[in-house]
């Protein structure tokens, strides 16, 4: 009796949630299918008609939307690359007796609280501006000539910033396994004779193999939806240089007014996005009881 | 003042049979533990009790009256948690205050109660520290504070001893015996550890796959096993089982024979073995024989002076007054 | 591991952290002291003592009306935030208090919706936004970033809310506590930590957002995000005032972040590494 009016109780007190989310979820996706299928550009928003697949066939005949998958390939696995080995390496750093950890563990994660319009713009006017950045001072101090690092080298810029920002989040997420890693194990394994190599590849790196799977599909979830980085310092160019498929999707949604291909392109995203996110759930659904 | 009757009282969560129907009556004052290997339905019968889970069949009846589908709070119970269950931001006496606070006592009765428990369990100095300061031994006597200034018609213990170590475990045993002595009050005790149940019970109810295998005193419980799970579940070291030819010599499917019945010679006697180990403890020594050809180890308890080592061959002989008989289906033969 | 550990061997280790820490937070570092500079100052090569003037932050006030995205940002992400725990903590609590069999699912589907690439719905929230009058409006993008870290919120409230033993609450009705006492006595000062957590965590995420926040907002609504974003050309803010409004930005966050270490390991892998 109690129970059954306990279990009542708790499906009114879940129902907003999960109502609100299946609004936010089911709307707008099925909108988005929807005008995937139209030809519809605002600037002309009288002569919509249905379209059949030539959004699709459009977005993937383009050569943009090729050079935009390469892109977005590159900065996900270079920012991944840069994180994770970087967060393993610091992590491993900052985890020894070191005097001041408190303040070295907050310096290495403020990155991570910096707003992505504002980390940008730090890295593109006071770092790597060809004249005023701190890379050109070094490079003129040597006697070389400073680079232009958004025009010769926009999507390695963008992947260094990105980067930049989450650095943090894998030191911080690497350094909470490692330290739960069991000293005593540690201890037998030395007793035991094995090398500090050994016994980083051994032991450490299984234990933390778990959390590096974490932090390698958390970022990519993120690391897909890269925009206002590039919106700040490139606009996606030169050309379609550093567009991300994000980025793509936007100019042809904002800038080109196209309805039904931003739209398509958006579809095109959320199956990409849907690959990682299987794993993902996987490797977090397994840590439920 | 505490009877409690279990008539006919069953438990199932959707098709299995936790404890299928029983009954049961604990009198008052009286101190009665659910002993039983783990898994054996002992805590969630005393759930049921206190009315933490609700009986799938039969009644419940706390002094005559029928408390079946009273609310744990009505029911005039208090339970000791196996992990105490304190609040942790409640200080110490807070901790204890809570359930006179929510029967609405007076302010004055409420200290009195609280100091009168404190000064009895040694809290006093702690009455104004978290249960996260307190080491698991204070805890546990915060957790018995809060039993006891409910004034219960009886206690519910859930394994309170299975967190504490060795010497610990020892001591609050002694002080829980302690406290029913004084306040008389119905006390129902759950463990897996018999040694406790026979130290501390008035009644033990032995419990095995929700079923109530022997109900007795200690003595009862030890000198007549109602059958050969009840004989091997009580007393330590535990008692030798054998079956087979030696069995049929007795005229029964097996027999039993404490650690304690069995003496042991050097020079002759009825089984012939040769020892494994022995452990000396001064009071007492326990030899592990092998090689009997009866079971694969024989074990025996002799005085503390016994000089036999490891290897040394011996002959035993048990106390044919003291030999259990079981049947086939592994009851007592009279 | 409990050792004793050379003293040198602990300055050596010392020194490389420290190095590595420096460098990675160097670019805040040089944005702070820019701040602290004059226009001139500023873009006359590398130095890293400013004349400690506080010229650019007024000129950013009185130039630019910094206040108004600062409240913006301070309006959309406390207020989206409060929005997503009035729904999520009742939510959460009937998950974790009461599971039935399809809990885990409902909870893995709350985080797949999370899932969702933002710029996959973009046209039809920029739609839905423009024909209802809710562009470059608060209203709007509060509800938006409500229903963006709703799934986390829950999530997070979730995980706290199952570490508190249900033997407490069994406890605290054999002690006579009615469901509204347990509530009032012993679950809500229990929670409060773990919502405080959520609460900081989310704050932080929502300050930070950049995308729907600069899709959907001109002038009005803008928070420093967007606010930031307008100055992409650095021809209307010069590096001095661009520095003090980045400051700015960031430095409430920043703080706030510090002390939220924690919470964001376990908010940001949905309980997966703790």
């Amino acid at each position: 009796m109690a129970t059954r009016q306990t279990a009542s109780l708790a499906r009114l007190m879940r129902a907003p949630a999960i109502v609100l989310l299946l609004i936010w979820m089911l709307v707008p996706l099925g909108m988005t299918l929807y005008y995937s299928f139209l030809n519809y550009n605002l600037l002309n928003p009288t002569n919509t008609s249905w379209a059949g697949w030539f959004n699709y066939q459009y977005f993937y005949t383009d050569p943009a939307f090729w050079e935009s998958i390469w892109n977005t390939l590159v900065l996900t696995l270079g920012v991944l690359f840069i994180t994770v080995a970087g967060g393993i390496l610091i992590a491993m750093l900052i985890d020894k007796p070191i005097f001041g950890q408190g303040i070295v563990r907050i310096l290495v994660i403020s990155p991570f609280f910096v707003m992505p319009p504002v980390a940008a713009l730090i890295w593109k006017n006071m770092i790597m501006h060809p004249s005023y950045g701190v890379f050109a001072d070094i490079a003129k101090f040597f006697g070389a000539a400073p680079i232009d690092w958004f025009a010769q080298f926009p999507l390695f810029s963008i992947i260094v910033i990105v980067a930049w920002q989450w650095l943090p989040f894998a030191t911080l997420i690497l350094l909470t396994s490692l330290q739960s890693l069991d000293g005593e194990q540690m201890e037998a394994a030395e007793m035991d004779g094995a090398p500090a190599l050994s016994r980083f590849i051994y032991l450490t790196l299984p234990h933390m193999a778990r959390a590096i799977t974490v932090v390698i599909l958390i970022q990519t979830i993120f690391l897909l939806g890269v925009y206002a980085e590039i919106l700040v310092t490139t606009n996606g160019g030169p050309g379609f240089a550093s567009t991300n498929l994000t980025y793509l999707i936007y100019r042809a949604a904002r800038l080109n007014f196209d309805i039904g291909g931003a739209a398509a392109g958006g579809i095109i995203a959320v199956v990409l996005a849907n690959i990682v996110a299987i794993f993902l759930m996987r490797a977090v659904g397994k840590n439920l009881d | 003042m505490g009877q409690i009757t279990l008539e006919g009282v069953a438990k199932r969560f959707g098709e299995v049979e936790v404890i299928p129907p029983l009954d049961l009556t604990i009198e008052d004052g009286e101190f009665v533990v659910f002993v039983g290997p783990s898994g054996c339905g002992k805590s969630t019968l005393l759930r049921l009790i206190a009315g933490l889970e609700d009986v799938s069949d039969g009644r419940i009846l706390i002094d005559g009256t029928d408390a079946t589908d009273a609310s744990p709070a009505r029911r005039g119970l208090a339970m000791v948690f196996q992990s105490y269950a304190l609040y942790p931001h409640m200080s110490v006496r807070k901790n204890i205050a809570f359930p006179m606070k929510m029967a609405g006592l007076p302010q004055d009765e409420q200290s009195r109660r609280i100091e009168a428990a404190a000064k009895a369990l040694n809290l006093t100095d702690y009455l104004d520290r978290r249960p996260g300061q307190l080491s698991g031994g204070q805890r546990q006597r915060v957790a018995i504070g809060r039993a006891i200034v409910r004034e219960p018609s009886a206690f519910l213990f859930d394994e309170p001893l299975s967190n504490l170590d060795a010497a610990l475990r020892v001591g609050m045993r002694l002080e829980i015996s302690e406290l029913h002595n004084r306040l008389k009050t119905t006390m129902i005790y759950v463990t897996h550890d018999q040694v406790e149940a026979m130290t501390m019970a008035d009644k033990i109810v032995v419990l095995q796959a929700g079923r109530i295998e022997q109900v007795g005193s200690p003595l009862d419980l030890y000198n007549r096993p109602r059958n050969a799970f009840v004989a091997g579940f009580i007393g330590s070291p535990r008692m030798n089982l054998f079956s087979g030819a030696v069995a049929a010599e007795y005229g029964a499917e097996t027999v039993g024979v404490r650690p304690e019945h069995i003496s042991v010679s050097a020079e002759g006697g009825k089984w012939k073995g040769r020892i494994g180990v022995s452990e000396h403890l001064g009071s007492d020594t326990f030899l592990y024989v092998e090689e009997t050809g009866l079971a694969e180890t024989i074990t025996v308890r002799s005085d503390g002076e016994v000089s036999l080592r490891h290897g040394d061959t011996v002959w035993l002989t048990p106390n044919e007054d003291k030999i259990h008989r079981f049947d086939r289906n592994g009851d007592r033969i009279a | 591991m409990a050792r004793a550990v050379s003293r040198n061997q602990k300055i050596g280790w010392t020194i490389a952290a420290w190095i590595v820490a420096l460098v990675i937070f160097f670019p805040i570092l040089y944005a702070i002291i820019t701040s602290l500079k004059t226009e001139q100052e500023a873009i006359a090569g590398f130095n890293l003592i400013p004349s400690f003037t506080f010229e650019s932050y007024q000129a950013v006030q009185s130039q630019n009306d910094y206040f108004k995205p600062f409240m913006n940002s301070v309006i959309l992400s406390v207020g989206s935030t409060i929005l997503a725990l009035i729904v999520a903590i009742p939510a959460a609590w009937a998950m974790a208090f009461s599971p039935t069999k399809r809990t885990k699912d409902i909870l893995m589907w709350m985080l797949s919706t999370k899932m969702m690439p933002a710029v996959a719905v973009l046209v039809p929230i920029y739609l839905i936004f423009l024909r209802t009058g809710l562009m470059d409006t608060r209203i709007g993008l509060t509800i938006l970033l409500m229903l963006i870290n709703l799934p986390i919120v829950v999530w997070m409230l979730y995980t706290y809310f199952r570490e508190i033993p249900g033997e407490i609450l069994e406890a605290a009705r054999m002690d006579g506590a009615t469901l509204r006492d347990e509530i009032v006595h012993i679950l809500t000062p229990m929670a409060v930590p773990g919502i405080a957590s959520t609460l900081l965590l989310n704050v932080i995420l929502a300050w930070n957002e950049a995308f729907w926040t600069i899709q959907l907002t001109t002038t009005n609504a803008a928070p420093l995000s967007a606010f930031i974003a307008s100055f992409s050309s650095p021809q209307g803010l010069f590096w001095a005032k661009l520095s003090a409004a980045s400051t700015m930005a960031i430095a409430p966050i920043l703080i706030l972040g510090w002390f939220s270490q924690k919470q964001l390991v376990r908010g940001l892998t949905f309980g997966a590494v703790k």
